[in-house]
């Protein structure tokens, strides 16, 4: 332990990159630049998709329910890396249209960036979905009610009055649903985007020095974790809801 | 129009079999010393010790706040490192040593949030009869609030265990043969790659699946 810790040598930082483009701390911060695009991309499907099957789960009816929790259940009990080959595999080879837009009209960089944002956006859906459907399940049926009784069609009451409220009140659980997802886009790594995990592999594999590159990404992933857990504190003491647990009084 | 090959699976289940036995075993030996060690960081977080439950705190904040496939890729280099400055060359599969290391130290981690929780959550009063008791700290813990935890938290750490189950796919990242990544090697020999991650999917979702409804079950009896 001892004498890895003496052999460290954090210059390797400075030296320039094999492939151009300035040296080995910006060719991890790039890296970084990827993983948080497609933390983001990924949220915002996961976000759209898993409020609307949360939605979904909480209609009354029986078809309706049952199809959004067929979802969760196939996207809950399947590897996310699984998911992921079938998602940059499987899918382009068996779906006709999918597969030639896929094959011929993106560039190998894209076919990776778009197969684990598509992956990653309906994994995280299902999770998502589960905190929606809590969330509105938690406001009661007399929201629903009322507002049917002022007139609104299921749609608007939704959209006007159960979700905004939902949402408010989820937001520290989808925080962390957030902080997962930024930590699952690592597994992008292993079909050959290169965002943060796979560039510590290579810069570890063109330097040989594995170690430091190993401890730097280890500090972004951690940094980039405690930087969105901040903002999120913020952003839930000023949309906490009086009356609710955690709430104002 | 694809065609589906199915014929390379047939022979290769065996490989299949075993590949699953190795994913099996990694589960199982990781849910084991994850909830050893996750116990003993709860206690520890939980204790009025300073420094320990810092230090507890640090241990399950860091593990939690990196990426699986990171920690992996860490082992996978520090494990055979620090063995052979330890022992020398060891007969043991390597690869299949550090999953172990990692898989447990990581789980440890997330273990040590849902035990503690479960702690927390048997009433004060029962620390103070155990205590009015005669009995010393250490046994008010491991013979009255750890049993009572435990109990409320089976449903939690069981659905750990089938999430940590399908973790362990990602043992890919180390070129270990688990049950996806014997799969993923057939379909890639015999050019059938996408009918065999095909199977792997089924095979999971079938599994975990009937696990989790088992578990919902359960959870059902207990409350």
């Amino acid at each position: 332990m001892a004498t890895i810790l003496a052999d460290l040598d954090f210059r390797v930082f400075l030296q320039p990159a094999v492939g151009g483009g300035g040296n080995y701390l910006s060719y991890l911060l790039f890296g970084l630049g990827w993983t948080l695009l497609l933390s983001v991309c990924s949220w915002v499907l996961a976000f759209v998709v898993g409020s609307l099957i949360g939605v979904l789960r909480t209609l009354r009816g029986t078809l309706l329910p049952q199809l959004g929790a067929f979802y969760v259940e196939i996207f809950r009990n399947i590897p996310l890396l699984v998911q992921l080959f079938i998602w940059y595999f499987v899918l382009p080879e068996t779906v006709p249209f999918f597969g030639t837009w896929f094959k011929q009209g993106l560039s190998p960089d894209l076919q990776q960036f778009v197969s684990a944002t598509l992956c990653l956006g309906f994994f995280t859906a299902a999770r998502v979905s589960e905190q929606v459907r809590s969330g509105i399940m938690s406001l009661g049926r007399g929201q629903y009610g009322a507002g049917l009784a002022l007139g609104f069609d299921t749609a608007q009451v939704y959209t006007l009055i159960l979700l905004p409220v939902a949402y408010r009140i989820i937001i520290p659980t989808l925080t962390s649903e957030f902080l997962n997802l930024i930590k699952n886009t690592a597994v992008a790594s292993t079909i050959g985007l290169v965002e943060l995990a796979q560039r510590s592999k290579n810069m570890g594999e063109y330097t040989s020095r594995l170690y430091e590159s190993f401890i730097a990404v280890t500090v972004l992933y951690a940094i980039v974790n405690l930087v969105v857990m901040l903002i999120s504190r913020n952003v839930e003491k000023t949309t906490r809801l009086p009356g609710f647990v955690g709430g104002k009084q | 129009m694809y065609s589906f090959d199915w014929s390379s699976i047939p022979g290769a289940i065996p490989y299949l079999w075993e590949g699953m036995l190795r994913t099996l075993q990694i589960t199982l030996v990781a849910v084991i010393a994850g909830m050893i060690i996750g116990t003993m960081l709860a206690v520890c977080r939980l204790s009025k010790s300073r420094v320990l439950s810092t230090l507890a705190g640090l241990y399950v904040t860091c593990f939690r706040s990196i990426p699986l496939v990171m920690v992996l890729l860490w082992f996978y280099l520090l494990v055979p490192d620090l063995i052979k400055r330890v022992v020398g060359n060891p007969s043991l599969d390597i690869r299949l040593l550090s999953a172990f290391v990692a898989f447990s130290l990581f789980e440890a981690s997330y273990y040590a949030e849902i035990i503690r929780a479960g702690i927390q959550s048997v009433s004060k009063g029962q620390v103070s009869a155990g205590l009015a008791l005669g009995m010393t700290g250490g046994e008010t813990m491991r013979l009255i609030i750890l049993p009572q935890a435990f109990r409320r938290m089976i449903p939690l750490l069981l659905t750990q265990a089938i999430i940590l189950f399908q973790d362990t796919s990602l043992v890919y990242v180390m070129g270990l043969a688990d049950f996806f990544g014997v799969a993923y090697n057939t379909g890639n020999r015999d050019g059938t790659l996408v009918e065999l991650i095909l199977f792997a999917g089924a095979v999971y979702l079938a599994i975990c699946f009937v696990a989790s409804t088992l578990v919902r079950k359960l959870q059902k009896k207990i409350a």
